[in-house]
């Protein structure tokens, strides 16, 4: 089957899709966007976030035909067009919150739909908007503080319009 | 203007260390960060080629089973189907292994494990591949399972390995035994002592579940050999072993690393190497290999299950006598690195502390369960569970506080090891102790907040299954001592080796740069001193005027002192180059009525001899702390007696996630090492060691339950 969706601001479609492709083996497989990772396969451990017209999903449980006509949007999507790098994906790097780096692109996802909803997150909300996405590099410390960084650059007084998301 | 500073609080400990600019001592950013973040990291599981095949594993279902046919003629028949091998396609060795050369590169007419290889597929879609593999039909006959000591031991135990001929087998005591090693100090038969504790103790199987799935792209070349590009942690290990299977020779078996996600021991042995290659030099095309979650679990080895009964002898006023110890692991069906594992846990089996009197045995068994092999901080995780619970012990015997106990037999610099190697470095035990006691303590009741009752904060969640009712903390302490080396794979060294050659080129020091020394020789300079010679010799510059802030490619080379094996009888030897210590203090609130244990604060302090990322050591400590964690409460590969894995799977197999870790203060102390480049100490495996004792410790505080087996689970507080 054929399968068109937007990806990233981008329509995009592919061919000969067979039915039972998730939506994370399309985007990885047929579209050229490896950014989103396969881990577990069964939406136990988030490395495949993206949002899907707006929502979080674990894109390896969503049946790429549900996608059919949907905004995806990815780890690939998150920096601009001139590859300035998103206020969580700087905070990620400068925190040491990336190791391997397999979570990431999952976190970063979650993260940035955190800070999008909730201004200052206390680190309790933190800890629940990211209890989907598993880590094994970092013991989180370094995640926490990429998200404690990213709202508190959000939320300073100073004016910067460039470093707001 | 513009950058907001992080907040206070968010950077602890030498983030930038006065004087270390650009070099050793100063945080830096990962290398790779910004690729990692963009989604532009190429991960082995990322690669692709045109006119790729898919390849797949058919697997044992069996632990133990003979082979009595193989038919590959429906799978294929299978439109799509490539290629279809089994162990009489083999062109050559037809076995590998780290160690011993036991394993079948696809079963012959025999069995071992769940999981064992049987059969390859290459076909033209990973659907395809999984459907051509389920056609291949094998009958199998059922054999009785060896699943520990006495079913492996047994008079009439099946022998796994019947033709045996490694280096060890003509030293074990039963065919069924990989290695042994004792370690014997003093004279422990004649020692005496006033206050004397025993205890059985047991570890659980445990995956080290990295994420990033086992890949790899073979390319068959014109030259008739291949190009692996492969996750891995040893090229030069894995092209060693490759090469024969292939019946290539070395040279013409061509490994590249790809990108690696996550590892902690669990990629040092083969996975998809040979059977990815396999089907590409059958087929002549590209093909691509990636495990699944579910596939992961059966296809690489874990941590060893062990048993540990240990007897502690004590003076009145708390020094240590004697410790007896016997440490039984389960290899599983191969050998891997068992004979490592073995040697660790014997020769750090009493742990950091000074014993005059010791006998300590380790061994590793064949069995029929999963294949164990190396993860973090191998073979020394599971004696620091014991010894520590041993300490703990020894302590309510002697009505005494547990830090002191520990601080009265702590070893330092200067002591001797049960193998008789002295130790030369600093060994700050007691400082590290110290550290982690003083800290204050997290506020009690943390769920209690002006609005109400926060259940985040409390065990169980956001499941609500209390308001606070039946919870009781408990506080408890680790401390453990680990050997170390010097490999990308534990310790972030791909980033620390570009920092240390970058740090000495730009501060002049003399080479040797070998790689540099050849670019440089081209137009007939050469590199004296770090500085670039004419062949009259003189000066033009210095390296770091020609560089500039060119990238450094080039990793220094360093041969660190050598080891010997321990003797075969006594287990005197120097045998480890560096030692590691860490030491740790839990606090957990634990449900008494519904066994839920929620760890409050994990406080961790230890020597890193030099912090060369100071980030970077941070990281690891965290991230050996939570793996730790994961160990005390959490983590189990279930096996049955039958030999079969019940929860091979993220949804049956949990892993930390952010509300299971807590908090991680740490204390890092940078006493240099003198044997090493820098002072350096590698950082990542000691705290994966006292993380769990501290843990379960404070469990045992909490509950008064004697607590001798980890993961903990629920039933095991409830008494369900």
């Amino acid at each position: 089957m054929r399968v068109t969706l937007t990806v990233n601001g981008r329509e995009r479609s592919a061919d000969h899709v067979w039915e039972g492709e998730s939506l994370l083996y399309v985007l990885r497989e047929r579209l050229g966007l490896p950014g989103s990772k396969n881990a577990c396969g069964q939406g136990e451990c988030g490395s495949c976030t993206v949002r899907l017209d707006g929502d979080l999903v674990c894109s390896c449980l969503v049946a790429a035909g549900q996608a059919e006509g949907c905004e995806v949007r990815t780890v690939e999507g998150l920096a601009d067009a001139d590859g300035r790098l998103a206020p969580i994906q700087a905070a990620f790097v400068e925190t040491g919150a990336v190791r391997c780096g397999f979570c990431t692109p999952g976190l970063l996802l979650a993260a940035e739909e955190l800070l999008a909803r909730v201004e200052r997150p206390a680190d309790a909300d933190i800890r629940e908007a990211l209890a989907g996405n598993l880590c094994r590099c970092t013991g989180y410390e370094s995640v926490l503080d990429a998200v404690r960084l990213a709202a508190a650059r959000a939320t300073a007084p100073a004016a910067d319009p460039e470093r707001r998301p | 203007m513009g950058v907001v500073p992080p907040p206070d609080g968010l950077t602890r400990c030498g983030d930038t260390a006065p004087g270390a600019a650009g070099g050793a001592g100063e945080s830096t950013r990962r290398p790779d960060g910004v690729l990692k973040v963009t989604g532009d990291f190429a991960y082995a599981s990322d690669l692709r080629h045109e006119d790729m095949l898919w390849g797949r594993t058919l697997r044992s279902p069996h632990a133990h089973a003979e082979i009595r046919s193989l038919d590959t003629a429906e799978a294929l028949a299978l439109p799509g189907v490539h290629a279809v091998l089994t162990h009489a396609d083999l062109p050559a060795a037809t076995h590998y292994g780290l160690e011993f050369t036991d394993q079948p590169v696809l079963a012959d007419d025999r069995v071992r494990h769940q999981g064992e290889p049987v059969a390859l597929v290459a076909a033209d879609h990973p659907e395809t591949a999984r459907r051509a593999a389920a056609l291949v039909r094998v009958v199998y006959e059922p054999l009785p399972v060896v699943h520990d000591e006495a079913t492996a031991t047994a008079p009439d135990a099946p022998v796994l390995h019947p033709d045996r001929d490694d280096h060890h087998a003509a030293h074990v005591p039963h065919p069924n035994v990989v290695y042994r090693q004792p370690v014997l100090a003093g004279d422990p038969t004649h020692a005496v002592a006033a206050v004397v504790v025993r205890g059985d103790y047991t570890v659980g199987t445990r995956d080290q579940a990295f994420l990033g799935p086992e890949s790899g792209l073979a390319v068959p070349a014109g030259d008739g050999g291949v190009d692996l590009h492969v996750a891995t942690q040893r090229l030069h290990a894995d092209q060693r072993q490759l090469a024969p299977v292939l019946g290539l020779e070395p040279e013409r078996v061509r490994l590249t690393l790809g990108g690696v996600g996550g590892a902690f021991g669990a990629r040092e042995d083969l996975s998809t190497q040979a059977h990815a290659c396999l089907l590409a030099l059958h087929t002549g095309r590209p093909v691509k290999m990636v495990y699944d979650r579910h596939e992961s679990f059966l296809g690489h080895v874990h941590r060893h299950p062990a048993t540990l009964s240990y007897e502690h002898g004590a003076t009145l006023d708390g020094r240590l006598v004697y410790v007896k110890g016997r440490i039984v692991l389960d290899s599983g069906a191969y050998a891997s690195s068992s004979p490592a594992v073995v040697g660790n846990a014997a020769s750090l089996g009493v742990g950091p502390y000074r014993v005059p009197h010791v006998a300590m045995e380790a061994l590793a068994l064949y069995t029929n369960n999963p294949p164990c092999g190396a993860m973090r901080g191998l073979g020394a995780v599971q004696a620091c569970f014991a010894y520590e619970a041993q300490m703990d012990r020894l302590a309510v015997a002697l009505n005494m506080d547990p830090v002191e106990l520990r601080r009265r037999n702590a070893l330092t610099q200067g002591d001797t090891m049960p193998t008789g190697q002295r130790v030369d470095a600093p060994a700050p035990v007691a400082e590290l102790l110290r550290l982690v006691r003083d800290r204050p303590l997290p506020p009690p009741r943390p769920w209690e907040t002006g609005d109400g009752v926060d259940p985040r904060a409390l065990p169980g969640g956001l499941a609500n299954s209390s308001v606070g009712e039946g919870i009781v903390r408990g506080v408890g302490y680790g401390v453990g001592i680990e050997n170390v080396g010097f490999a990308e794979g534990f310790d972030d060294h791909s980033t620390a080796g570009v920092r240390l050659a970058g740090d000495r080129m730009r501060r002049g020091e003399p080479g040797p740069w070998r790689g540099n020394e050849a670019a440089w020789n081209a137009p007939g300079l050469r590199l004296v001193g770090g500085e670039v010679v004419t062949p009259r010799g003189e000066v033009l510059a210095s390296l770091a005027e020609v560089l500039g802030e060119e990238a450094v490619e080039r990793e220094l080379e360093f041969r660190h002192r050598p080891a010997e094996p321990f003797d075969r009888a006594t287990g005197q030897g120097f045998g480890h180059v560096q030692y590691s210590f860490c030491a740790h203090r839990a606090v957990v609130d634990v449900d008494i009525e519904l066994g839920l244990v929620r760890v409050v604060e994990l406080a961790a302090a230890q020597d890193v001899g030099r912090a060369i990322n100071p980030r970077a050591a941070r990281g690891q400590i965290h991230g050996g702390s939570a793996q730790g964690l994961g160990l005390a409460v959490l983590e189990e590969i279930l096996v049955g007696p039958d030999g079969l894995v019940r929860d091979p799977s993220f949804t049956d197999y949990l892993i930390p996630t952010i509300l299971d870790v807590p908090p991680m203060p740490l204390d890092i102390l940078e006493l240099a090492e003198a044997h090493a480049p820098y002072g350096r100490c590698g950082a990542g495996e000691a705290p994966t060691l006292s993380a769990t004792p501290a843990i379960v410790a404070a469990i045992r505080q909490a509950t008064r339950l004697p607590l001798t087996r980890v993961p903990v689970r629920p039933e095991h507080l409830t008494g369900t």
